[in-house]
């Protein structure tokens, strides 16, 4: 167990120009703690993974491990475990071997390799399939095979790589639970780097949200949510998208259509300071709310209804100024709008909006 | 949804043509007797050189060539016994320098194709799209063409004579083929599994000896089967860089002894091809169960 810093870590890869695959990155990651990198593709999680373990030089700053510094200390010497997104089991050697394989090449007797296979086996449910060779494995039986692995070696700490993305969807939700409660029960530190915010949200006690290789902000889920640091992480958090919209200011508050949204005094005066007559306004789809009969709006023409059973999410078009702006609300399940229909949308609570920089797009509101 | 309907449509064609076709797999007696036919008659077309070659074995020199052969009341061990013996010529010590020279190109040989296929697989280096392209180009040149060089090379390193300087002229051809051949195999295993290695503490040589390796058995089958039948039956090299002491001679070059100008011993030459055929057949044995493909199955998720 171990608590893992990088200091200022980059990994530059030579081109023209170079690329900053990860850039600066500054994260330290307690002990005991599950943090997870995510990010779209090609924002340098899987490589800032990949640099921890040593499987990718680090070009500048270092990374330390229970306070080592293992900048340049190879693989084998950093007492990690990986699950890779492949699995990567070996082809030629049973289950059972493995997963004793890193204990053998540290030269534990067989009988303790043993015993420590077959309780990993017995937690992961593999202990039929102990003589099989991977080939003779389903999906999820290789992706548990490929967890115990990890875990018969007690590392410090557990790296995974999109383990789940080769799994099916239910079996995804499934093993999702399964890796976070083995996490708990074990205690030992994670990083586990996913494309899928939902993953994200779930799994981590913290989150790590990068792009372009920049750390973009990295904080608890429930603050990520309420609370984005950028319109990126704002958009990138939360299943259907925030909706962000680039909007005239007015004295009052940020205009959409019909709509006035208010505006708190340090919000509007924050943006008086740096000058800007727009706002990049950001509202969660469970934020807006069809509108009652005498109450202004903003007029949605319904071009999509996505109903989920509980909730349904409805897409339509609002008149932003010159432009049509797309905008998702959750309504009630039971009674959606029907497509083509006009319907008025409004804010639930002026205080669950979100103002962004427009240029730098940068959090406004305190 | 075009395509469900089109699987069904097919699948609907299928069942109302099933009781006048046959099922798929299922050939009719004639298309089997045909099929058949045709592999006895390409089977013995093959065989038969062999299979003379073995008759001719067992018949006194005299009789080896005669307008009506006949196949077995000739039989006689005569020539295996003469060419055992070493009344023409140190058979057993061309047997035993064959196997030594030939064991020896194909564990050197293999080895530094190994190596190399793998470097140029996983590394990246300076040189290494050039050093690819130099093996294909080595391979352009007639052997002819390479005695000389070879010869001088060989004569400034004083290995002429000498069976490791045979062995490393050997290398010379089976290194550039096997590398490549090597190399294709060791792409085809994911690099993941490398990475899993050092995770779990391995070296990077370990990586090598206890991964890759062992996944490309196919391939190693293969060089290691190249490599040793050009060692066992090249005469060229052989002649050219051994010393013309009896004792020192392969097979290949000592069974000149039997076709002189004048006269041909038939029998007692193929008595020798049979008992030099005879551990080319025994490796081929040994190497062939690793012939199979699909090593790599279940490594990552296909």
């Amino acid at each position: 167990m171990a608590e893992v810093a990088y200091v200022n870590a980059s990994r530059v890869f030579p081109g023209t120009p170079p690329v900053r695959a990860v850039d600066n990155l500054e994260l330290s990651v307690a002990d005991g703690e599950f943090l997870v990198l995510v990010g779209p593709s090609g924002s340098g999680k899987s490589t800032a993974l990949r640099m921890l373990a040593g499987l990718e030089d680090v070009d500048e700053g270092a990374i330390t491990i229970g306070g080592k510094d293992v900048t340049n200390t190879p693989p084998k010497g950093r007492d990690i475990a990986m699950v890779f997104q492949s699995y990567a089991l070996y082809p030629h050697m049973t289950v059972a071997e493995n997963m004793g394989f890193a204990l053998k090449l540290r030269g534990v007797p067989k009988a303790e390799i043993r015993e420590k296979v077959a309780e990993a086996a017995r937690m992961l449910d593999l202990t039929r399939y102990l003589d099989r060779k991977p080939k003779a494995l389903s999906g999820g039986q290789r992706q548990r095979v490929a967890m115990g692995r990890a875990i018969v070696r007690e590392p410090s700490v557990f790296l995974m790589d999109e383990p789940l993305s080769n799994l099916d969807a239910k079996l995804r939700v499934e093993t999702r639970a399964n890796i976070a409660a083995l996490q708990q029960r074990l205690g030992t530190t994670t990083i586990y780097v996913t494309h899928d915010q939902v993953e994200a949200m779930t799994m981590g006690h913290r989150v790590a949200v990068l792009k372009d290789g920049i750390l973009q902000q990295c904080a608890s889920p429930r603050e990520l949510y309420d609370r984005p640091a950028n319109a990126f992480v704002a958009s990138f958090i939360g299943s259907p998208a925030m909706n962000l919209k680039t909007v005239p200011l007015t004295p009052e508050g940020a205009r959409l259509d019909g709509l006035v949204v208010p505006l708190s005094r340090s919000a509007l005066d924050g943006a008086a300071a740096e000058g800007l007559s727009e706002v990049t306004f950001g509202i969660r789809p469970e934020s807006l709310r069809l509108a009652a009969a005498d109450e202004a709006g903003m007029t949605m023409t319904v071009e999509l209804v996505e109903e989920l059973g509980a909730d349904a999410y409805v897409y339509g078009s609002v008149r932003i100024g010159e432009q049509s702006e797309r905008f998702i609300v959750r309504v009630d399940g039971r009674t959606p709008p029907a497509l083509g229909q006009q319907v008025e949308v409004t804010v639930r609570d002026a205080d669950e909006v979100h103002l962004f920089h427009p240029g730098t797009g940068l959090r406004l509101t305190a | 949804m075009s395509v469900d309907a089109a699987a069904l449509r097919s699948a609907r064609g299928e069942t109302r043509a099933a009781p006048t076709a046959a099922r798929r797999g299922q050939r009719s007696r004639l298309a089997s007797i045909g099929l058949h036919g045709a592999l006895v008659t390409a089977s013995a077309v093959a065989v038969f050189p062999i299979l003379w070659v073995l008759v001719t074995s067992f018949k006194p020199d005299t009789r080896a060539v005669s307008p009506t052969p006949r196949l077995l009341d000739e039989s006689t061990v005569d020539n295996y016994v003469d060419v055992l013996s070493g009344a023409r010529g140190d058979f057993l010590a061309w047997f035993g320098n064959s196997v030594t020279i030939a064991g020896l190109s194909t564990l050197v040989g293999v080895f530094v194709s190994a190596t190399t296929g793998y470097a140029v697989s996983r590394f990246r280096f300076p040189g290494r799209r050039g050093l690819m392209l130099t093996f294909l180009v080595t391979q352009m040149f007639p052997f002819a063409v390479l005695i000389v060089p070879l010869h001088n090379i060989l004569l400034a390193l004083g290995l002429l004579g000498q069976p490791l300087g045979l062995v490393l002229v050997y290398c010379t051809t089976t290194v550039p083929f096997c590398t490549l051949m090597l190399r294709e195999h060791f792409d085809a295993v994911p690099t993941d599994i490398d990475e899993a290695g050092r995770v779990d503490g391995l070296s990077p040589f370990g990586v090598f000896w206890r991964l890759v390796l062992p996944l490309a058995r196919p391939g190693l089958a293969v060089t290691a089967f190249y490599s040793f039948l050009t060692a066992w039956g090249e005469v060229a090299f052989a002649s050219a860089f051994l010393s013309v002491a009896d004792d020192s001679k392969t097979l290949s070059v000592g069974l000149q002894v039997f076709v002189q100008q004048n006269r041909a011993e038939w029998g007692h030459l193929a008595a020798a091809s049979v008992l030099v055929a005879l551990p080319a057949v025994v490796v081929f044995y040994l190497v062939q169960r690793f012939l199979v493909g699909g090593l790599t199955g279940g490594a990552v998720k296909g």
